[in-house]
């Protein structure tokens, strides 16, 4: 049968030329985020979770410590601070970490459940997509940080107003420091149940081997070994750069740490997702021949 | 059918070439998994227009084929070209082209109709007033106008397809690939879903690739590509196909081509 030449109802789009105009990115952007935050509003266990578990640090682990555990004047801290108010920029680190690595367990299960697919198959360049992707998670968990300050304000900690504002972008860098982190695993991970094994070999060492819970000149006292592990932890450099934020500080050798290591895990992130070197062949090379 | 041409001669006018690509080209194109092939050598093209029909069975390679035209999978043997554009070199223009139905349900099913369709528009690039606009159009096409605000996890099996047909449409793509859309669908869903994609190619002259293992889904006008173990057996018109295996019906010939014909009854159900 000749096709028909009935004038088309549906009339293309390709009319407009090669391409997309920076608009149009804009449009895919904001779609993106939209949708990210869609379906954070619909896991409302989620958004509580993420806040019970550093309150309850800040309540429980903090007020049993606080005898045992004082913090002398370090910077950028100029008095003899608390240990609630010590831990707290160590919290929001947390906070960041788990939803970066939540937001690849949310990628993994997009790509078990199909949804990754939807969002490869446009035809923006794919960093344009993860990235927007990343940016998503990095929002969603900011928001989650202030709101565990509002209510760390209750319990004391409070720093200077200021902080309030510096820290945005401290989290805005840390954020996507570690939701790429988590992105390039979630390349590495070839199944759902390997996600327990994250937390046990990602998120438990990189905020244990830290300054989130005690000062790094602490740890160098007492295990000089572990202090090596901290410094080389990027976590570690997260910490620092919002705790002096949070105190209207910038810590210059922390941002251009976290800055490298954000442009590594990126980098890697993006290339994992490439399909000519991406997950999808890793999981097409399961016979071994990579 | 226009826009499609048009769109492609614009595209080789600068090769002073006057003939139009073909909607879908694939060249050589082989995949392996590990050291397993499961795709090796297959070359056909699809005319801009027509509805042409992937046979298989299960495990024949159909999805693996499809991955690899939606560019999940990097094409490492072969080349693959939609309305002339390559998929590895340009990706962004191939895939513009090109709408496709998963063969596995990809809605987000904690979302509404409208959140997943506009969601959609957005990753390409269609503003919120546009999308709104289409969006109706399309589901008024496909008779799911009533269901814009419902989530999509209380929709049926069929009623999911359709709104993946679509969301596969929302970008007017000249191109739409759909893989076993109508598998574990009633009898009523199928017939309706084949027959309004038949109907996009007649009214709108849209390149309509559709993976099946249904042969009952396989019309005489139609075109086929029969792939089997990765290979392709046979190719081109329905009836030449049929005359050029000695049988009288698309059934036969596929079963002889197969190798089936021992194992399959006469008027066995594929
Ligand atoms: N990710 C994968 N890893 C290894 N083998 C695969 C993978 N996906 C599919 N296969 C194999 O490739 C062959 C073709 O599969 P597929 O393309 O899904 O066929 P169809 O869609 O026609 O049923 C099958 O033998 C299948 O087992
Ligand atoms: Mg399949």
């Amino acid at each position: 049968m000749t096709p028909q030449t009935v004038p088309s109802a549906i009339p293309t789009d390709l009319a407009s030329g090669r391409g997309f105009k920076v608009r149009q990115y804009s449009i895919c952007l904001k779609g993106i985020l939209f949708r990210e935050s869609l379906r954070f509003l619909n896991q409302r266990e989620r958004f509580i979770s993420s806040l019970v578990r550093p309150l309850l640090w800040l309540f429980v682990f903090a007020a049993g410590f606080r005898q045992v555990l004082g913090v002398s004047i370090i910077p950028p801290y100029k008095t003899y601070v608390l240990y609630e108010v010590y831990i707290t920029p160590g919290l929001c680190g947390m906070i960041l970490l788990f939803s970066g690595m939540q937001s690849s367990l949310s990628m993994v299960y997009d790509r078990e459940m199909g949804n990754m697919r939807t969002l490869l198959v446009s035809p923006f360049p794919r960093w344009f997509l993860l990235v927007s992707k990343l940016l998503a998670g990095v929002a969603v968990s900011t928001m989650q940080v202030y709101a565990f300050l509002v209510i760390a304000l209750f319990w004391g900690v409070r720093p200077p107003w200021v902080g309030y504002l510096l820290i945005l972008p401290a989290l805005f860098l840390s954020g996507m420091m570690l939701c790429s982190l988590g992105m390039l695993l979630s390349s590495i991970i070839k199944q759902l149940e390997n996600f327990a094994g994250i937390m046990n070999f990602v998120i438990f060492p990189m905020y244990f081997a830290s300054p989130a819970l005690y000062p790094l000149w602490r740890i160098q006292e007492s295990s000089p070994l572990l202090h090596k592990i901290c410094l080389a932890n990027p976590f570690t450099y997260a910490v620092e750069l919002i705790r002096f934020a949070l105190y209207g500080q910038i810590d210059w050798g922390s941002l251009m740490i976290v800055t490298a290591f954000t442009a590594l895990f990126l980098g890697g992130a993006i290339l994992a997702y490439n399909p000519s070197n991406g997950f999808l062949r890793r999981r097409q090379i399961t016979g071994g021949n990579a | 059918m226009l826009f499609a041409q048009e769109d492609a001669m614009q595209d080789v006018k600068s090769n002073d070439e006057v003939s139009v690509p073909p909607a879908l080209d694939v060249s050589a194109v082989g995949h392996c998994f590990g050291r397993k092939q499961v795709l090796s050598d297959i070359s056909f093209s699809i005319a801009p227009g027509h509805f042409t029909v992937l046979l298989g069975l299960n495990g024949a390679g159909k999805t693996t084929l499809f991955s690899l035209i939606s560019h999940l999978y990097d094409t490492r043997q072969g080349a693959i070209h939609i309305f002339g554009h390559d998929i590895s070199r340009e990706p962004g223009e191939a895939l513009r082209r090109l709408g496709i139905v998963f063969q596995a349900r990809t809605l987000d099913l904690d979302l509404s109709v409208y959140q997943n369709l506009s969601y959609h528009a957005s990753l390409h690039g269609i503003g919120h007033a546009q999308a709104l606009e289409r969006i109706r159009t399309l589901l008024a096409q496909v008779n799911m106008s009533d269901r814009l605000y419902d989530k999509a996890r209380s929709l049926s099996g069929g009623q999911m397809r359709r709104i993946e047909i679509a969301r596969a449409l929302l970008h007017r793509p000249p191109l739409l690939l759909l893989d076993e859309a109508t598998v574990g669908l009633d009898i009523q869903s199928r017939a309706e879903i084949l027959a309004m994609i038949r109907d996009l190619v007649v009214t709108d002259g849209i390149s309509v690739f559709w993976a099946t293992h249904l042969i009952d889904e396989v019309e005489s006008n139609d075109d086929v590509v029969v792939l089997d173990k990765g290979r392709v057996l046979a190719q081109g018109r329905v009836s030449d196909v049929v005359r050029s295996a000695g049988s009288d019906n698309i059934r036969q010939a596929f079963a002889s081509l197969t190798g089936l014909v021992s194992v399959l009854p006469e008027g066995a159900c594929l």
